[in-house]
């Protein structure tokens, strides 16, 4: 399933409609929400590279991370670094975003810390409260490096909340949907956390997204207050996996909601996207269940001994032909059968753990369930 | 070299496996505690042990809204540290922040007071040390709570700081460590400054109380949340610990639930 949010984005928008947009939000309790964010990321890359995809190239707004750990993420992810300039653009709000580093250096006394203002791939905002230069300055980077179809990958890191502390929800929503409209955006996504904000803000950019991803975390506390350490096994149960809901929206307005666990082997690596949904729900219910003396469980053996027990059903699959019961045929075998449990020969089968011998009532006969109404004789 | 017996928060804090690089590099470390345990102890274990001897380029610039150089002195004296030593060996700034009001928000644009000087103050700091030292500096704040207090109750503007000061830990691999107080925040629906602060840390400490209640010889416990453990293999993995601790004179003592009769 976080396979058809990428494919969602890779595909991107048909001619004149909005480009897919993808929200995806987390919440302090399990903040994985940039383990998500970093998997998408260098799905896209991937597809991108291999030119599968409708866009030709990514632009990162990067808010709360410097240009430098993208290229790194990308890096430790295996995809092709040397190539980067050729598709990737980062517009830095993360290294002066109110400007005060250029202020400093206007006054003459400082001192250059920055190494990203240097780099190649990006290009600085120093004003981050101005959405319309914001706005301009994306189109920008997306036009002087890759013309046609791009794709617009908005990394607003911690940080569509940045944008949100510094503008009012109105214009933040205006700037997406801009967005959304430009007819050379393939593909927008985001990450938002989403207790930092009223749920009605949250709800408004869930309205601009056609996928919203939630990051949950797998048991949730008691109280439901967030970050709690009081029950510490919860903490630790939580601790490096979750649960993702993802939310689709068809065009038809249909919506379509999928839910995945998945974990987190290594922080710098790799996120194992998915566990299936089964393995999900049983790996909740292992959580679930109580920590008891007693064993719930079957041993293989016992489970073995329970498949040898012969049900009174006709189909047994013990290897001989199987008859299906049709009703009619069965007089002459009921007489025989009748007569063998009246002369006390109890059919022994090759289990030798134990059988369950059932006649068939005439008077059941006619009717058409087999299984039902069974005189039944337990011989062990 | 300093021979010293490695404690289960320098463990949780991966301390252990390196000095070098200094395992907190790059990294945001928060402390929380509450009125009923301190988690002060933490920040002066943290400052003894960044200003050892194992790390001889580390620097320390640290931000004091609640209390003045003095107290920290008398404090780490006994635990062994000379601060103002320190101080004049280049390896200490002191930064009294006691008397800090932020200036409204038009003065404040202009860098003339407030945090943007503050800022420019760290800055400056760092691009005077020594080449050696300027990747190895730690900037410690003691409390945010003041910080808001400072700001006049505005927490966007202790945001922003918060924020250029973590440019520097990933532009020159700068520690920022930094104590918060959470029952300040409790009453609170949504503590969103609380929570944006958690959302910036690679490490997080919490200082609690039991919850069976006060103990003589148990003074609180720790929970360590660390998001970038690095083990004895390098390779990084997160990892939670939690443990006990007692607060003695010179020392503090650490030990796991159930290890002390």
């Amino acid at each position: 399933m976080a396979e058809s949010m990428c494919r969602t984005l890779r595909d991107g928008s048909l001619e004149g409609e909005q480009a897919p947009a993808l929200t995806i939000k987390d919440i302090a309790a399990s903040p994985f929400g940039f383990h998500v964010f970093s998997h998408v990321l260098s799905q896209l890359s991937s597809f991108i590279l291999a030119s599968k995809s409708q866009s030709r190239g990514i632009v990162i707004v990067a808010f709360s991370r410097s240009p430098s750990f993208y290229v790194d993420l990308l890096k430790r992810r295996g995809i092709d670094a040397n190539s980067t300039h050729k598709w990737i653009q980062i517009l830095d709000c993360y290294s002066d975003p109110l400007g005060w580093k250029y202020q400093r250096m206007g006054s003459g006394n400082c001192m250059d810390v920055s190494h990203e203002t240097s780099s190649s791939l990006s290009r600085a905002c120093k004003d981050v409260k101005d959405l319309d230069k914001l706005y301009s300055m994306i189109l920008e980077l997306g036009k002087g490096k890759f013309y046609v179809n791009l794709c617009c990958c908005l990394v607003f890191l911690n940080e569509i909340n940045e944008m949100l502390r510094h503008s009012s929800t109105p214009t933040v929503a205006s700037l997406l949907n801009n967005l959304r409209s430009h007819e050379q955006i393939s593909s927008i996504f985001w990450l938002l956390h989403s207790d930092l904000h009223e749920v009605k803000v949250t709800s408004a950019l869930e309205y601009l997204s056609s996928v919203v991803a939630s990051v949950e975390p797998l048991h949730q506390t008691a109280g439901g207050k967030r970050g709690d350490l009081e029950n510490l096994s919860l903490l630790e149960q939580n601790f490096g996996k979750g649960k993702l809901q993802v939310r689709f929206k068809r065009r038809n307005g249909r919506v379509r909601v999928v839910n995945e666990g998945f974990h987190i082997d290594q922080s710098s690596s790799n996120f194992t996207s998915v566990l299936s949904e089964d393995g999900l729900v049983n790996q909740i219910n292992q959580c679930l269940l109580p920590k008891v003396q007693f064993d719930l469980e079957l041993s293989e053996k016992e489970r073995i001994d329970r498949a040898k027990v012969v049900l009174p059903f006709e189909h047994q699959g013990n290897g001989e032909p199987i008859h299906i019961y049709d009703g009619r045929r069965s007089l002459t075998e009921s007489k025989t059968e009748a007569t063998l449990a009246s002369s006390g020969n109890s059919q022994k089968t090759d289990s030798g753990e134990g059988e369950i011998i059932y006649f068939r009532s005439m008077s059941n006969i006619n009717h058409g369930d087999s299984t039902d109404d069974k005189m039944t004789n337990h011989n062990i | 070299m300093e021979n010293r017996a490695l404690n289960l928060l320098d463990e949780a804090l991966g301390l252990g496996y390196q000095t070098d690089p200094w395992p907190l590099r790059g990294k945001v470390v928060l402390i929380e505690d509450c009125v009923e345990t301190s988690g002060c102890f933490v920040l002066h274990q943290l400052l003894k042990r960044t200003l050892s001897s194992q790390s001889p380029n580390n620097t320390v610039i640290f931000l004091a809204f609640s209390h003045p150089l003095s107290h920290y002195d008398r404090i780490l004296r006994k635990l062994g540290c000379n601060l103002v030593a320190q101080r004049e060996n280049g390896r200490f700034f002191f930064f009294d922040m006691l008397k800090l009001l932020c200036p409204d928000e038009k003065e404040g644009r202009t860098g003339k007071g407030g945090f943007i000087s503050l800022y420019w103050k760290i800055q400056d700091t760092i691009c005077a040390l020594p080449e050696n030292n300027k990747n190895h500096v730690t900037i410690m704040i003691d409390d945010m709570s003041l910080m808001e207090v400072a700001a006049h109750g505005s927490s966007d503007h202790v945001l922003d700081f918060m924020h250029y000061c973590h440019t520097l830990t990933s532009e020159l691999g700068c520690s920022l460590i930094t104590l918060n107080h959470e029952d300040i925040y409790t009453s609170m629906e949504r503590p969103a400054f609380m929570l944006q602060i958690k959302y910036l840390v690679d490490v997080f400490i919490k200082a609690e109380p039991l919850a069976t209640g006060l103990a003589a010889d148990v003074h609180g416990q720790l929970t360590v949340l660390n998001w970038g453990f690095c083990n004895v293999k390098g390779s990084s993995n997160n990892k939670i610990t939690n443990f006990h601790f007692k607060v003695k004179e010179n020392s503090v003592e650490y030990f796991y639930p159930g290890t002390r009769t």
